[in-house]
Parts: C-alpha cells; sequence; structure tokens
C-alpha cells in the first residue's frame, strides 16, 4: 500500500506540473481571451479597399489599441468592403463623425485601422457605421500613378 | 512453370500476410477502446502505469524542453538581430515550440523512453508466459494489461509536452533576455501578440493526443505481436521505436496541412 500512495502522489506532482505549465502557456505566452472577454460593441466601415488587412488585425486611436477587426466582407449593394471591428465598451465615448483609415505599422509590418475621432456630440454604439474612411495605400497603385504622370510631363 | 507458381504463390502469401497484420491491428484498436470503460473503473492500475509511462519520462523532458528552447531562441537571435528585429525571438521560439517541436519532439523522445520499455514489457510478459497464466485465472489481460497502459500513454503524452513547452519558453526567455539582452517587455508582448490561444495552443495538444494514441497503438501492438524469444522481443522493439517515430513524423505532415492552412 505504501508503494500505490508513493505512485498516487507523483502522479499528483506530475498533474500539478502540467497544469502550471498550461496556465502559464495560456496567460504569459498566448492571448488566452476567453476568461478576460471584456465587453465591447461592433461598429462597421465601408472601404473601397482593404489591401492586406486580415481579421484579428488591431484597431488603434493614438497608437492604442482600443478593438480587434473582427470580420471583413463584400457589401452586396455597393461592392465596397464592409470591415467590422469590435471596440472595448471602455472606449464609448468616440464621436460618431470620427473617421477610420488602413495604416501599415512600419515599412513592412501589419495593416491596421486607425482612428482619428472627430468632434460631434454623438457617440459611436453598437451596430454604427462610420461614414469617413480612406483605403489602403496600395503600392502598385502608387507605382502605377508616378508612371502615368511621369509620362504625361515628357 | 513451377518456378513461376511458386514466385506467384510467394507474391500472394507476403501480401495476404501484409493485410492480415492491417486487420489484426485493427481488431487490436477497436478490442482496445472496447476496454477502456474497465481500464477507467480500475483507477490503481491507470495510475501506476501513469507512473510509469508519465513520471518517470519526466527528466529527460524537462531537460530536453529546456535545451530545445535555449538553441532555437540562440539560433533565433543570431539571425533576426541582422533584421534589427531580434525582439521577435519570443514569438519565434513559442510558434514554433508549440506548433511543431513541443508535441514532436516530445513524442519522439517519449516514443524512445516509454513506447519502447511497454513493448518489451508486453513482449516478455508473453515469452515468459505471464499473460497465459493471466488467462488460465480467467483474467482478461485486455483489460487488466493492456488496456491501463494504452490509456496512461495517452493521457500522459498530452501533459508532457505540456511542461515541455512551458519549459522550452522560459529556455527561450533565460537565453535571449537574460543572457543575449532582448528587451524584457518587448519579448513577452511581442510573444503574447502572436501566439493565440485556439489556433496554436489547442491544435498543438489536439496533435500531442494524436501521437499518444499513435505510439500507445504501435507500442501495444508490437509487444502483443513478438515472437516469444529474446531476439523476438527485442526486434519488436526496434520496430516500436522506428514504426512510431516515422509514424509521428508523418501524421504531424498531415496534422499540419489540415490545422495550419
Amino acid at each position: 500500500m505504501r508503494k500505490q500512495t508513493k505512485v498516487e502522489i507523483w502522479v499528483g506532482i506530475f498533474v500539478l506540473m502540467s497544469l502550471l505549465a498550461l496556465s502559464y502557456i495560456a496567460f504569459q505566452v498566448s492571448n488566452f481571451s476567453g476568461w478576460k472577454e471584456r465587453p465591447t460593441y461592433e461598429v462597421s466601415a465601408l472601404f473601397d479597399n482593404i489591401g492586406g488587412l486580415k481579421t484579428r488585425a488591431p484597431l488603434k486611436l493614438s497608437g492604442v489599441v482600443i478593438g480587434r477587426i473582427t470580420a471583413i466582407e463584400i457589401d452586396p449593394v455597393s461592392f465596397k468592403a464592409r470591415v467590422h471591428m469590435n471596440i472595448d465598451q471602455e472606449f464609448n465615448q468616440l464621436p460618431v463623425d470620427s473617421s477610420v483609415s488602413i495604416l501599415t505599422s512600419g515599412l513592412l509590418g501589419d495593416q491596421y485601422v486607425g482612428l482619428d475621432p472627430g468632434g460631434d456630440e454623438e457617440v459611436l454604439e453598437q451596430g454604427s457605421e462610420i461614414e469617413m474612411t480612406q483605403s489602403a495605400m496600395v503600392l502598385e497603385e502608387l507605382i502605377g500613378q508616378f508612371l502615368v504622370k511621369f509620362s504625361e510631363s515628357d | 512453370m513451377n518456378g513461376f507458381q511458386s514466385l506467384m504463390q510467394e507474391i500472394g502469401r507476403t501480401f495476404l500476410e501484409k493485410v492480415a497484420v492491417f486487420g489484426r491491428g485493427f481488431l487490436f484498436i477497436l478490442s482496445l477502446f472496447s476496454a477502456m470503460p474497465s481500464a477507467l473503473l480500475r483507477v490503481d492500475l491507470l495510475m501506476k502505469q501513469i507512473y510509469v509511462a508519465g513520471v518517470l519520462s519526466l527528466p529527460i523532458i524537462l531537460m530536453a524542453g529546456l535545451f530545445v528552447g535555449m538553441v532555437l531562441s540562440l539560433q533565433g537571435y543570431n539571425i533576426l538581430v541582422e533584421f534589427n528585429a531580434e525582439e521577435a525571438v519570443g514569438s519565434m521560439t513559442a510558434l514554433s515550440l508549440l506548433r511543431e517541436l513541443g508535441p514532436v519532439v516530445g513524442a519522439l523522445l517519449f516514443a524512445g523512453r516509454a513506447g519502447s520499455a511497454l513493448t518489451a514489457e508486453i513482449g516478455l510478459m508473453r515469452s515468459t508466459e505471464q499473460i497465459s497464466a493471466l488467462e488460465m485465472m480467467a483474467v482478461d489481460p485486455l483489460k487488466f494489461v493492456y488496456a491501463p497502459r494504452f490509456l496512461a500513454v495517452v493521457i500522459a503524452l498530452p501533459l508532457l509536452v505540456l511542461i515541455f513547452n512551458a519549459l522550452g519558453v522560459f529556455g527561450g526567455y533565460l537565453v535571449s533576455v537574460s543572457w543575449l539582452g532582448v528587451d524584457d517587455g518587448a519579448f513577452w508582448s511581442q510573444m503574447s501578440s502572436q501566439v493565440d490561444w485556439h489556433e496554436d495552443v489547442v491544435n498543438g495538444m489536439i496533435k500531442s493526443v494524436a501521437f499518444g494514441l499513435l505510439i500507445a497503438v504501435v507500442a501495444l501492438f508490437q509487444g502483443v505481436n513478438a515472437i516469444p524469444s529474446s531476439e523476438g522481443v527485442s526486434n519488436a522493439t526496434t520496430r516500436t521505436v522506428v514504426h512510431s517515430s516515422l509514424g509521428i513524423l508523418g501524421l504531424d505532415f498531415i496534422l499540419t496541412s489540415i490545422m495550419f492552412n
């Protein structure tokens, strides 16, 4: 019986170690959000071109992450890209005439959505649509424009 | 004509034998699963086997995890520092550990450490006729011997992989932050913004469960079908390590192509 007790103690230590490892991985290593899910509200915006924007990309206000992109789809009426984003409930004082633009972090970094607050009294809430948008800078189009100007000036 | 006939006979017999191995293996897996409830009821037997397979594999997993993490971040640092992106060493180490190296290296070590021991044990139990003795006493070896070992291997490997991953990340932290001077905050924040709980951690754990099933089935099947002689048991042990290692690498490719596509 003493041997069995020793075995059980060791198995207990083993299981405890793996649980510690799991919580270390969950909270320190990964962005585990199952337990610390904060309340958010969803807004959307129409863009002419989203470039390389992906879901889960951050939404930033003055460089601070205030939300995430949850879905990207094509609007069936205007054939523009509709970007849905969740904003933390903490930031519920954003004016309704704020504008969003798709920006790139660094020269080769990931794309994110930057929000510029407007001055309206009304605030964004669940289901609002942001009217003023600025599309992503697409390098190929810039080069195209440059070439057109270059040939015109000749 | 006679030569042709015997050649055909040879080909036919080899083919049928190979097919029969697959059939026996499949029936064996089915019988293992049917014996699961009785294995769950005998907790004391299960504990003993988790101790043998899991706890006794801890030292090798701890050492390997630490060193794999350390060497990953050292190599990563040397490449990334050329692009002034040495903060990304944390996310690189964590992603490669959680997605691939943790489950695969952990399972390979586990196959060598616990899978081979399992085959040798079962093979020797058969060659010394302990299994027959159990059957004589109307004790079903499937419920009493095989099923607890099967379940213990399947439970132990994911737990070991978790510990492997955590120590690997810690090893990477030691090398890159404490030794090479990467910024502490950037190391962790880059890591936690890049590593996704569901996509990376959970998928890695699914991999380790699949590898555990593979190792358990191969090790038990080779043990049960070992020729009951010292040479037969040694051959079966070798086959366990070779087959389960190759199986792990092949299955890893298939799982990766399904999960991260």
